[in-house]
């Protein structure tokens, strides 16, 4: 068992239950492959640095989970499979990775309110806690 | 003649190397990593990499920003994901 973590953009021309429910979906494929999930985030609606699909912004969804090396390939052709993805990103996390995602998860939980915020708030706020915590180290 | 000529050299390099003169103080660089302990450098956070890219967005050599290889390779490696991402462009103008 590692962890890995995995982010993907969706388009943005989907309604709201759409991109809860593709997420949903992209669980899904870790749970039955038996993977455990151990944090998730939503980014929310954010800015591309540049156009990907002549698409200048994208929805954001982050997973962390542990689980056999054999789930990454099936869940990267889930991704491949589904047109609602744009991009996708996933690998293994090394230990000093695992060590700070754990310290991000536990800082994510004192600040409970950031889950309940609406995405744009979260979005904005997520970025400024990672600058926080960087320069504090 | 030659030999004034050599005495007025002299005294002037010796009153040049008697003024403290202080153009290029050299200031070490050093890792930043390696100074304030973090381990690892996330891709999540675009801002902070900002300071490891240029004008153009591309990365910063070792030699300006001082890092250690050990953490230029992992700010690399953090950029390039944050740029698959497009957390980070590819390539532009004026990033800063």
């Amino acid at each position: 068992m590692y962890n890995y973590e995995t982010v993907f953009i969706l388009t943005p021309v989907l309604s709201e239950p759409q991109m809860k429910e593709a997420v949903e979906k992209f669980k899904t494929v870790l749970t039955d492959n038996g993977a455990t999930i151990e944090n998730e985030e939503m980014w929310g609606m954010r800015k591309l640095a540049y156009p990907i699909q002549k698409k200048s912004t994208g929805f954001y969804a982050f997973l962390e989970f542990a689980g056999e090396p054999t789930i990454v390939s099936k869940l990267e052709t889930a991704y491949r499979r589904d047109e609602k993805v744009i991009r996708f990103l996933t690998f293994r996390q090394d230990k000093y990775a695992h060590e700070y995602a754990l310290k991000r998860r536990s800082l994510k939980k004192n600040a409970p309110k950031v889950e309940e915020a609406p995405a744009e708030e979260a979005a904005a706020e997520a970025p400024q806690a990672e600058v926080n915590e960087v320069t504090n180290e | 003649m030659q030999g004034g000529n050599i005495t007025m050299a002299q005294a002037q390099s010796e009153i040049r190397y008697l003024t403290p003169l202080s153009v290029d103080t050299k200031k070490k660089k050093y890792c930043r990593f390696k100074r304030s302990g973090i381990k690892y450098i996330d891709y999540k956070d675009p801002d902070f990499l900002k300071k490891f890219l240029n004008e153009q967005g591309k990365i910063l050599p070792r030699r300006i920003t001082g890092t250690s290889l050990k953490f230029q390779r992992r700010v690399a490696r953090a950029i390039k994901r944050a740029r698959h991402l497009a957390l980070l462009p590819y390539v532009t103008d004026l990033m800063k």
